[in-house]
């Protein structure tokens, strides 16, 4: 479970000043579900979820993910977490064996417990050509692929998603898609950010629309939907954040 | 900390640095064949320089002599001399390197010296050019010999022994153990350039481990797992500790064996001329300079806090950087200030002192200087190991606090 409680991170910038990423963004994500956070680019999406992974620390505000307090217990809440981000690369130098088994130390695993998990993550994500070659050599897939067997080498309770298609084709995006489906099916907690609206109405059980740092509006698709009087996900999108002209602004376009 | 988790971080970062080809390059092989290189590449690049110069009969040219046919023909005669045509611009060709030197006899000089008062010989050179010099040489050797034949003329005549003008001979006799000879004649290079191989050695890993997996993207996968950052640290940090050490260590263990089939070399008879040459220069018995192996490893002991400050530095100087490439950047400058206290380390008569024992690096040098010529001031090593060990546990509590702020870690 994931409970975020008026989560706010400002930065120090020598030129513009005070930046807040994020403003008092309260929310919460059950064991089971998926929760979409959906905004466009700068909206504060990464900040939040890197807030929740313990990578960054709030300014204000706290959050606890599987009774785990982001400040407090940041290494328990890391152990109970797999985050998976455009930006979380593989080490090239490393095979996808040395990689998965690398995590599963660093998660405190024992020898026969990652060897044995291993096995079960090259059978689910059919890895066994590729597990004992260099990850420099590999395709975006066979990458997406260690990635997700990477943050899976410990079973954590709680998903989190970072824009994890970016740049990916669409069978490659298909496949994470597949994956991001089936951690909820495993009762698994998953937080998944994104600005593609079609991935949002085939996954999210809850969305959050984040806009300049601002949870605007939060419930179920169909919530949404009807809140704002229309069909359309994008639309929706559109009108929750302020109008055209004002999402036009905040990208300046 | 934890002991597990950072020989976790450690063994990876060393499996990773093994297929790195610029950390091989700049921890083991440049090291190993540096020394060699300097040993036999460029010694024999030299030598050959050398003996090139030596086996050219230098061209001179005599001005003035038209009194002194007897002279004149004597230097025609000599077979390591080449006498050409006096002309006016003689000045210029040696300038221009055509002739090595020129020499002036004085007007009426074979007269003068029948008289027993001859005017001074001028020899005209190239000052520091070595061809010129080879002929200058030739030209002195060749008045002293006439010198000394026409003092034993002198003597003869007035029927004197050869001893009133040369009452005694004197020679000189090394008396200092092959160790402190070579510690005297290397004690400055070799921490130089162990202070130097420790820095390049500690450099690319520690570019590699922070910026290189910052612009890699892997640094973030690495925050994500729940090892504490301090953990994470040192199993790096040790990563670029080995670097640098490897440098060391593979730089001594080839420094050793290229000085040892050196001293083969130097002592057996293919280079007899060599030792009967340093026979000569030195007027006794020629001494192959060694190494005090007890000297040596005051040295390793000595640099071992000082690889720690070095790697701990440019650990925390690269984590700052967004990419290698801006690592590259901050750290390429710092070796200039490493290496000038090295170099003053080398100057003679720098002579350690209560003051410079607490300067980084300098310190190093000089105690090392010390050491290996077999002098061991314990007061000052133990100063100069305990302040080396402060600078350094320093730097390395301010690269575990780096690697917890957000602004270098996330630096947009």
């Amino acid at each position: 479970m994931i409970e975020a409680r008026h989560l706010t991170k400002t930065f120090k910038d020598k030129k513009r000043g005070t930046i807040t990423a994020v403003a008092d963004v309260s929310f919460t994500c059950r064991p089971g579900q998926i929760y979409g956070l959906l905004g466009a680019n700068g909206a504060g999406k990464t900040t939040t979820l890197r807030l929740l992974a313990t990578l960054l620390q709030p300014t204000s505000g706290d959050a606890t993910l599987a009774g785990f307090d982001v400040t407090r217990d940041a290494d328990k809440v890391r152990a109970n977490v797999g985050f998976l981000a455009a930006s979380t690369a593989l080490y090239g130098r490393l095979t996808a064996r040395e990689l998965v088994y690398y995590f599963g130390r660093l998660n405190g695993m024992a020898d026969t417990a990652i060897r044995g998990r291993i096995k079960v993550l090259a059978d689910e994500l059919d890895m066994h050509e590729f597990l004992d070659r260099r990850c420099d050599k590999f395709s975006t897939g066979m990458k997406q692929k260690t990635s997700i067997a990477r943050t899976l080498i410990h079973d954590p309770a709680i998903m989190i998603f970072d824009e994890p298609t970016l740049g990916l084709d669409v069978m490659t995006a298909r496949a994470i898609v597949k994956f991001v489906r089936d951690c909820r099916n495993r009762g698994k907690t998953v937080i998944y950010s994104t600005h593609i609206m079609s991935e949002v109405d085939k996954l999210c059980d809850i969305v959050g629309i984040i806009h300049n740092g601002r949870l605007v509006a939060e419930g179920t698709p169909a919530a949404l939907r009807a809140r704002f009087g229309e069909q359309d996900l994008e639309e929706v999108f559109v009108k929750a954040v302020g109008g055209e002209a004002e999402l036009a602004a905040t990208l300046k376009i | 900390m934890n002991w597990k988790n950072i020989l976790t971080v450690y063994l990876k970062e060393l499996r990773d640095s093994l297929r790195d080809r610029r950390t091989l390059l700049s921890t083991i092989i440049i090291p190993t064949f540096l020394m060699p290189a300097l040993f036999f590449g460029v010694g024999k690049i030299a030598s050959g320089i050398f003996s090139k110069a030596r086996e050219e009969i230098p061209a001179i040219m005599v001005l003035g002599g038209e009194d002194s046919p007897g002279i004149v023909a004597e230097l025609k005669q000599a077979k390591k001399l080449r006498v050409i045509t006096a002309a006016a611009d003689w000045k210029q060709q040696i300038s221009d390197k055509r002739i090595r030197a020129a020499v002036q006899l004085p007007a009426g000089f074979e007269a003068g010296l029948k008289a027993g008062s001859a005017e001074p010989v001028i020899i005209y050179n190239y000052e520091g050019e070595l061809k010129s010099g080879f002929g200058v040489t030739e030209l002195e050797r060749f008045f002293r010999d006439l010198r000394d034949r026409t003092v034993a003329a002198r003597l003869a005549e007035r029927s004197l022994p050869a001893t009133l003008v040369k009452p005694f001979e004197f020679k000189r006799e090394n008396v200092a153990p092959p160790e402190k000879v070579g510690g005297n004649m290397l004690g400055g290079f070799v921490p130089y350039l162990i202070i130097i191989l420790c820095f390049t050695g500690a450099m690319y890993p520690a570019m590699d481990l922070t910026a290189g997996e910052k612009e890699r993207g892997t640094m973030e996968t690495l925050l994500c797992s729940p090892v504490p950052r301090v953990d994470i640290v040192l199993g790096k940090f040790l990563m670029v500790l080995t670097g640098s050490l490897s440098a060391m260590m593979f730089s001594l263990l080839s420094m050793g064996i290229s000085a040892f089939l050196g001293g083969m070399l130097f002592t057996g008879g293919g280079t007899a001329r060599l030792a009967a040459a340093t026979n000569t220069a030195q007027g006794g018995a020629a001494v192959m300079p060694m190494i005090d192996p007890l000297g040596l490893f005051g040295v390793v002991a000595m640099v071992l806090p000082v690889a720690v400050l070095f790697s701990a530095v440019i650990f925390t100087v690269a984590l700052f950087a967004k990419s290698y490439k801006e690592a590259q950047s901050y750290v390429a400058p710092m070796i200039f200030v490493v290496i000038m206290p090295a170099v003053v380390g080398m100057l003679p008569g720098i002579d350690l002192n209560l003051r410079l024992a607490l300067v980084p690096i300098l310190n190093l040098s000089l105690v090392c200087k010390e050491m290996l010529s077999g002098v061991w001031h314990w007061q000052y090593i133990a100063i100069i190991f305990g302040s080396s060990s402060l600078y350094a546990a320093l730097a390395l509590a301010l690269a575990v606090r780096m690697f917890n702020r957000e602004d270098v870690m996330f630096r947009a």
